[in-house]
């Protein structure tokens, strides 16, 4: 049995009273510790698919069951990096990580064992030295960090990152790529990614979700990545996997399934 | 979404929440010539204006038979209550400052009832598309209601006037705190309330920690114009509950033609108006640190 196990997942809004199908028949089937990219244009409903194994959304047909278990609700095993980084304002960066922190661990952890785990988080994404910062005071790199601090200190089962390096400088992006390879060697976690970027998704993934275009839109190619970990972005850029994953991906992209219009 | 009425405007002062002089002063240790300057400029036209206007009043007025009396007049003829503003001679002749005080006793209970019953009901208004269809047409009805219409009724209620005083600040000040929390709730972005939903906070949770920081700025504006609100509507009611109270003290000056006694009262009732509105303006600065910069 498949970990994460998406089965004729399908979903429509309403809106004004006309009914719009958005995703349509998404089977995928993720195992423990595998890490997964989900690539597509803009607009095709990435981001729902991946709400809806977050929880927060409700799929219209078909079924997210996680070990086994039907996903109805949002909860902390599935913790979301948001694309937007999404933390609290009026917190410091160690508060916002304790709020998640002490609801989700409470049970688990003494108080002090808890205080530990925060700042081991914190320390994870290099963010101890601006632990008492609020958001508006640091970078748009450093939010995304905490972000990510946040979501791997829920101890999650599935981490759920919504294009988590979207809106940074090719360096920073970088960075926090190789930071986030190194978390997933040592924690395992499973992980699915948005990305829009092709060599990130060929960089980290161990397999790539190529959606097609909405509307109805659904998974048309899954590419396995078959590179050795851990990998380097030096090493690779010559490597003839990469290169190969990389021409897949782009010929999906922009041959295949070539965004039908920029109209919007 | 069902386009909101009313709720959707926030209601603001005029002044906004943040106000330069603050920002101004906190630059003042340095002193040096230019800081001096700067202090003159803020200070010395206010002083220029109220300078002209004083000389206008007392010119304007001192001819025989003039309706009020200049202020010349006003200090001298008010100088007993001016100095000794503590003097208690039991029942209601009292100094200023315990009139002041009861007053703002009334207001400081009726206004913290306001904000308390203002936050929940605004947050379930804000909350609830349901309870907003059913309670926004009779709020907006009720609150165009003036205080003094209220006050008839919780005498027959209450039966007694400190009561009724209070609930007639009660419900003067609630509306506008319903209203800019309702606003505030409906504004938190989704993406603290997907925070939520992730770690799973319970309601009251939510409440403390998502709901009352993200719409702080918001309820703090309408604590604002509650307490503006609260301190016009003490002194009218005062004049009709009787007992101790600024409004009192001026009703009562006016049937015993002490014109001067109530200018220095109505000099008083402005001061503290003043101070009311700063302070929960200057609470809110304080509080919303954080928030409003994001
Ligand atoms: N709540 C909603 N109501 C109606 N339509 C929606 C809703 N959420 C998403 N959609 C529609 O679903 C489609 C997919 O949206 P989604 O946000 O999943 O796209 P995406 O692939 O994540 O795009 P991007 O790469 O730009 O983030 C869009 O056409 C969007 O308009
Ligand atoms: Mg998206």
């Amino acid at each position: 049995m498949a970990h994460l196990d998406l089965s004729q997942v399908g979903i429509s809004f309403t809106r004004a009273g006309r009914t719009t199908e958005v995703l349509r028949d998404v089977d995928l089937k993720i195992a423990k510790g595998e890490f997964v990219s989900i690539i597509g244009h803009s607009g095709c409903g990435k981001s729902t698919v991946l709400n809806i194994v977050a929880g927060l959304l409700k799929a219209s047909t078909g079924v997210v069951l996680l070990d086994g278990r039907e996903v109805s609700s949002p909860g902390p095993e599935r913790a979301v990096v948001f694309q937007n980084h999404s933390l609290l304002p009026w917190l410091t960066v160690r508060e916002n990580v304790a709020l998640a922190v002490d609801k989700v661990l409470a049970r688990k952890k003494s108080r002090a064992e808890r205080s530990a785990w925060i700042e081991h988080n914190l320390a994870l994404v290099n963010m101890m030295h601006a632990a008492d910062k609020r958001p508006n005071e640091i970078s748009g790199g450093m939010k995304q960090r905490v972000g990510i601090a946040r979501a791997l200190a829920m101890e999650p089962t599935v981490l759920l990152m919504d294009e988590p390096f979207g809106a940074l400088d090719a360096l920073t992006r970088a960075h926090l790529q190789d930071q986030l390879m190194d978390i997933h060697v040592r924690l395992k976690n499973t992980v699915i990614m948005i990305t829009h970027d092709v060599d990130e998704a060929v960089l980290l993934s161990d397999r790539i979700v190529m959606m097609t275009n909405g509307p109805s839109a659904t998974i048309g190619e899954v590419l396995t990545v078959p590179m050795a970990r851990p990998r380097k972005r030096l090493e690779l850029v010559e490597d003839k996997d990469y290169v190969h994953c990389r021409a897949e991906v782009l010929e999906f992209l922009y041959a295949r399934h070539a965004r039908p219009a920029l109209a919007a | 979404m069902a386009s909101p009425t009313t709720l959707d405007g926030k209601v603001s002062l005029g002044t906004g929440g943040r106000d330069a002089a603050p920002v101004k002063a906190r630059s003042l240790p340095r002193i040096s010539g230019k800081g001096l300057a700067k202090v003159a400029a803020m200070v010395l036209p206010p002083l220029v204006v109220l300078a002209g206007f004083l000389l206008f009043w007392e010119v304007a007025c001192s001819h025989p038979g003039a309706g009020l009396p200049p202020p010349s007049r006003v200090v001298s003829e008010a100088w007993p209550i001016i100095v000794d503003p503590f003097f208690d001679n039991g029942g209601t002749d009292k100094g200023l400052f315990w009139h002041i005080s009861a007053s703002l006793q009334r207001v400081a209970l009726g206004f913290a009832l306001a904000a308390i019953g203002g936050i929940l009901l605004g947050t379930l208004v804000g909350q609830s598309e349901w309870a907003m269809r059913g309670l926004d047409p009779i709020f907006q009805v009720l609150r165009t209601i003036p205080p003094l219409a209220w006050l008839p009724l919780s005498l027959a209620a209450f039966r007694d006037g400190q009561p009724s005083a209070i609930f007639v600040i009660f419900i003067t000040s609630i509306w506008p705190i319903i209203i800019n929390t309702a606003v505030g709730i409906r504004n938190i972005p989704q993406d603290y309330r997907n925070v939520a939903a992730v770690v799973r906070l319970n309601p009251l949770e939510f409440f403390f920690k998502i709901m009352l920081p993200s719409a702080a700025p918001y309820i703090f504006t309408g604590l604002r114009i509650g307490v503006g609100l609260s301190w016009l509507a003490i002194v009218a009611a005062e004049m009709l509950i009787g007992g101790v109270g600024i409004g009192f003290f001026i009703w009562d000056a006016w049937n015993s033609s002490h014109i001067s006694e109530i200018i220095v009262a109505l000099v008083y009732v402005g001061v503290i108006g003043f101070i009311l509105d700063r302070l929960v303006a200057g609470l809110g600065r304080l509080v919303t640190r954080g928030t409003s910069a994001a």
